[in-house]
């Protein structure tokens, strides 16, 4: 059974300036042992979307479905999705510094999420602890747990949120933007230690990004979102080698990459989408990526602005991307 | 943390030493003689001449200061011949006015002072976070708008129109209250807190009303933290993330005003004391300013510098005890 | 030192002074530590590191927003390393820095018109003259004339990215620090300012000192690389030879950690994974500083501190008792 099923998810809220629509029905499934990548730019909706899942979205207005392993939790009790957070689903933060609290140790932090959620003694819960700040690799746990955040190193401290996360046992764990602080030889390790936790425990794993190589990496499925909407979505290989969308196109030339270029250093100039990612108060008619669309500056149609071209099918094994141009729309 | 200790405790000997010294020389520079204040007005020359050479005015100013330090901590023997007084340790030397003993005078008085302090810190501290985290958790509703507007009366309201209509509605009108008097906290509780509750709410209102204002502005911004939301994809009930996880880290910013408040009350107690006519240090201080009762300004001031260096302290120290990063390696 | 070298830097150091502990004195940390290079008229250095490499404080000690405590920098055969901000004033025209937060380094309260303008005006230029190229200005950047009466908030990231661009090139300088200039933006915009500072290097023969973390970036805009770590240089040259035949374990490990676009590519690769953090300027490790995380150090390492040396062809230069490109 699909471990988490999202259905024409969408995220409003209402800001000084009018209705911002952060997310404007987005599908996906997240399989057990397997790891979606989400990925866009600012204002994509992209971490919106996680929050909504895991029913962090203060204030904010959020209909469709989202069906963790059989139940439903938009529209049910607090109580209910309260008892999954931290539980069966966890979430790993960006900033892990301000992420985690800064007058706790790291021990009292993790162990704080096991007693709520089992109840269970303080000894055993940091017992608990400190044996999942073993897991991710943190040297000497046991006196690692006394001490505070700001005491720890970015790597580290990373680890430990990852460990927060995994104190509980969840199924699913959607990280957000997990590596983007770190350096990058820190990234590496952290990469690794999530895709050895998928391997070995069958985590399913929601990985939110702005960057490809970390999509590349980890993702098995890859959704990628546009001005608050899906506009293709395809497992990694077919996304990468065979991208349908304008978008996912651009975002791949305008992408200067360590494995170009020839003996002597020589690089092609890097095609840059022109114009910048929409206004979420204001986006454009129709299909968000329109004014940026080179396919549209060639051949302008009427359907890029009437109305959101909606995710089809356009490759067998489910690859599906939103462009109502024909090269793009139909099946190859 | 030793070290911090001797550190911090020798920079407020330091800054009490400079305190000391700059108020001395103040009054030294006043055109006011104190050998015919102590003497009287209609003191003959040769006495006035007399009292001087008794109290050590002819010695230069250093060496008067290094006997006024130094008495402090060893008492002091002052005169000659059959005029000898010898005044014990804590010397802060005689009042011109009345030539009680400067330390006595002041004990007498700070278990006053000390209860409307305290009562009134109690009362701001209360009604300040009360106000505050309601406000902040009921963000931009009418509760909220309604409190904050109330912040805002209390705080433009001076302390004297606050007093005059507290006592008239309370104790002239309603007559629910005795007019406040000193009664010792020891001798009758009700009648302490009874006789001292207007002086309290009047010293307590406007600082309340601010205490509210930045309360509720620290818990809102706390709340928005990362770390908060952290404690929500925990799982954590909402009574805990607000209480344990959110509430903690804004209260410490308001801990750290009151610190430094608690300090500088007797300013205020001075005004309320005047206005309650309560026999307190502010008054005492009050009193004695008009007079050029030197010895008993300089103890006062002394005293004042005193509590408020070491509330900062205390202060500090409480910071690095809740918040780990402040805490010294 | 090299005749066509428009900056030339030797022994740079900068030390932060420590704080107090008790009632001692913590010794002093060297974010920065000897380092020398030259950037050659008309080229981009690269100079990548993690953070906490000393590479931000390099590019502020080079136009003096911080001052060096050793070393010199020479700028077009000037030592302008104890310079006074009196004397620095006529250099600044020809040497300028564009940062990374580009809302933060223009005026809120000026429109763009002035915010340009004022380079050119600290430099006695005629106003019928500066309103003309102000307008050049704005066009060779990307933006319409119609711009120039706005103001900085009302520009998205790339925008105003573009207006600080103008404004550095505003005097023609020979040399701009471009302090991360791209990395606070998204993907597809980063790649319209990398094409805009190319095309304006073509143009206008300006030399670049590109300071960033994203090894991608510095591939695709640099002509040479300088490779930091803990303040120091631990291997430079042709971007086609550090790139393409890394001789230093640390230039190698960072390589292979950066994640490629491409995920058969991904799998098939072989990555040093580096263990541990970089460590803090502030106790930096004895010998070879990158001994402790090095897969290949040996005793010599962690007792001696290896020197910036040519490895192989080229002039390609290492600082590694065992470098470990081709060539050896």
């Amino acid at each position: 059974m699909t471990l988490l099923q999202v259905r024409d998810l969408a995220v409003e809220f209402s800001t000084a300036e009018g209705l911002v629509r952060a997310v404007k029905g987005v599908d996906f499934d997240v399989e057990r042992g397997r790891t979606l990548g989400i990925v866009g730019e600012s204002g994509s909706g992209k971490s919106v979307t996680s929050l909504a899942v895991m029913g962090l979205h203060r204030g904010a207005e959020v209909t469709g479905s989202v069906d963790f392993d059989g139940t439903e939790l938009i529209g049910a009790p607090d109580e209910t999705v309260r008892r999954l957070r931290g539980r069966r689903m966890a979430m790993i933060f960006q900033d892990a510094l301000t992420a985690l609290h800064p007058y706790f140790t790291i021990g009292d932090q993790i162990a704080e999420a096991h007693r709520e959620h089992f109840g269970s003694s303080r000894r055993t819960a940091w017992a608990r602890a400190v044996e999942v700040l073993g897991d991710v690799g943190i040297p000497e746990p046991a006196r690692r747990a006394g001490e505070y955040p700001h005491q720890f190193s970015g790597g580290m401290r990373q680890r430990a949120m990852i460990a927060l996360a995994l104190s509980c046992e969840p199924e699913l764990i959607i990280a957000d933007e997990p590596t983007t602080a770190l350096d990058v030889t820190v990234q590496a390790q952290v990469l690794d230690l999530l895709m050895k936790l998928k391997e070995e425990r069958g985590l399913g794993i929601i990985m939110i990004t702005h960057d490809l190589g970390v999509i590349a990496r980890v993702a098995d499925d890859v959704l990628v979102m546009y001005g608050g909407s899906a506009v293709e979505q395809a497992d990694a290989d077919a996304l990468f080698t065979a991208p349908r969308h304008p978008y996912t196109r651009g975002l791949l030339d305008s992408l200067p990459r360590l494995d170009a270029g020839g003996a002597q250093g020589e690089e092609a100039a890097l095609r840059a989408i022109p114009g910048s990612p929409p206004s979420l108060l204001s986006p454009p008619a129709g299909c968000a990526f329109h004014p940026r669309c080179p396919l549209y500056a060639a051949a302008p149609q009427a359907a890029c602005t009437d109305a959101r071209p909606p995710l089809v099918q356009v490759a067998p094994s489910g690859h599906r991307s939103a462009c109502v141009h024909p090269e793009v729309a139909s099946p190859c | 943390m030793i070290g911090y200790l001797v550190r911090r405790l020798l920079g407020i000997a330091g800054t009490l030493l400079v305190i000391c010294a700059i108020t001395f020389v103040i009054f030294y520079l006043l055109p006011t003689d104190p050998a015919v204040m102590f003497c009287g007005k209609d003191c003959p020359p040769d006495r006035v001449a007399q009292v001087r050479q008794q109290m050590g005015l002819n010695a230069p100013l250093v060496v008067q200061f290094a006997r006024y330090v130094l008495a402090i901590f060893a008492g002091r023997t002052m005169g000659t011949g059959q005029y000898v007084v010898h005044c014990g340790f804590p010397c802060f030397g005689y009042s011109f006015q009345s030539g009680a003993p400067v330390w006595d005078l002041i004990m007498n008085r700070l278990p006053t002072s000390v209860s409307l302090a305290i009562g009134a810190a109690v009362v701001w501290v209360l009604l300040g976070l009360g106000v505050g985290v309601v406000s902040a958790l009921r963000k931009n509703s009418w509760v909220d708008r309604t409190l904050m507007v109330a912040t805002i009366g209390a705080a433009a309201v001076p302390v004297y129109f606050t007093a005059m209509i507290l006592l008239y509605v309370v104790v002239v009108l309603l007559g629910w209250l005795p007019f406040p008097s000193y009664v010792a906290f020891t001798s009758d509780p009700v009648g302490w807190v009874q006789n001292l509750i207007l002086p309290w709410i009047t010293l307590a209102l406007a600082t309340a009303a601010m205490y509210a204002r930045m309360t509720r502005s620290s818990v809102i911004e706390t709340l928005a933290e990362p770390f908060v939301r952290t404690a929500r994809a925990k799982g954590l009930c909402e009574r805990k993330v607000v209480g344990k996880h959110g509430l903690r880290p804004a209260l410490t910013a308001v801990a750290t005003m009151l610190g430094m408040d608690l300090g500088s009350l007797l300013a205020g107690a001075m005004i309320t004391e005047s206005l309650f006519s309560l026999p307190g240090v502010g008054k005492l201080f009050a009193d004695s300013l008009h007079k050029a009762d030197q010895p008993v300004v300089m103890g006062i001031t002394l005293l004042a510098s005193f509590f408020i260096v070491t509330s900062n302290l205390v202060v500090d120290l409480l910071y690095a005890w809740i918040d780990p990063r402040a805490r010294l390696s | 030192m090299l005749t066509d070298s428009v900056l030339t830097v030797r022994e740079l150091q900068m030390t932060f002074p420590g704080g107090r502990e008790g009632l001692r004195r913590r010794p002093g940390v060297k974010a920065v530590d000897g380092l020398s290079f030259d950037v050659r008229a008309g080229e981009t250095l690269g100079l990548v590191g993690e953070s906490g490499c000393g590479k931000s404080t390099t590019g502020r000690m080079l136009v003096r927003l911080l001052d060096p405590t050793g070393g010199r920098v020479e700028f077009q055969g000037q030592d302008i390393t104890r310079l006074g901000q009196r004397e620095l004033r006529p250099l600044r025209s020809r040497l300028q820095i564009i940062f990374q937060d580009p809302f933060a380094s223009l005026n809120p309260r000026q429109t763009v018109q002035q915010i340009i303008a004022a380079p050119l005006r600290a430099q006695g230029v005629a106003t019928a003259e500066i309103r003309r190229e102000v307008r050049d200005l704005v066009r060779l950047v990307g933006l319409a004339p119609e711009h120039l009466e706005r103001y900085p908030y009302q520009f998205s990231g790339g925008q105003a990215q573009r207006i600080g661009i103008a404004r550095a090139l505003a005097t023609r300088p020979a040399l701009v620090v471009a302090d991360e200039p791209v990395s606070a933006l998204d993907v597809s915009i980063q790649a319209q300012i990398v094409g805009l500072l190319e095309r304006l290097q073509r143009e206008l023969g300006v030399a670049y000192l590109f300071i960033a973390h994203d090894l991608a970036v510095v591939k695709h805009i640099s002509h040479r690389v300088a490779v930091m770590y803990l303040g120091r240089i631990v291997e430079i040259g042709d971007k086609a030879q550090v790139y393409g035949d890394p001789a230093h374990p640390y230039t190698k490990a960072l390589l292979s950690a950066v994640p490629l676009p491409d995920p058969a590519a991904e799998r098939a690769r072989e990555r040093i994974v580096l263990l541990g953090d970089p460590p803090s300027p502030a106790n930096p490790p004895s010998g070879c500083t990158f001994h402790p995380r090095c897969p290949q150090a040996q005793q010599i390492c962690r007792t001696e501190a290896p020197l910036l040396q040519i490895a192989g062809p080229g002039r390609r230069e290492v600082a590694c008792h065992f470098p470990q490109n081709a060539a050896h």
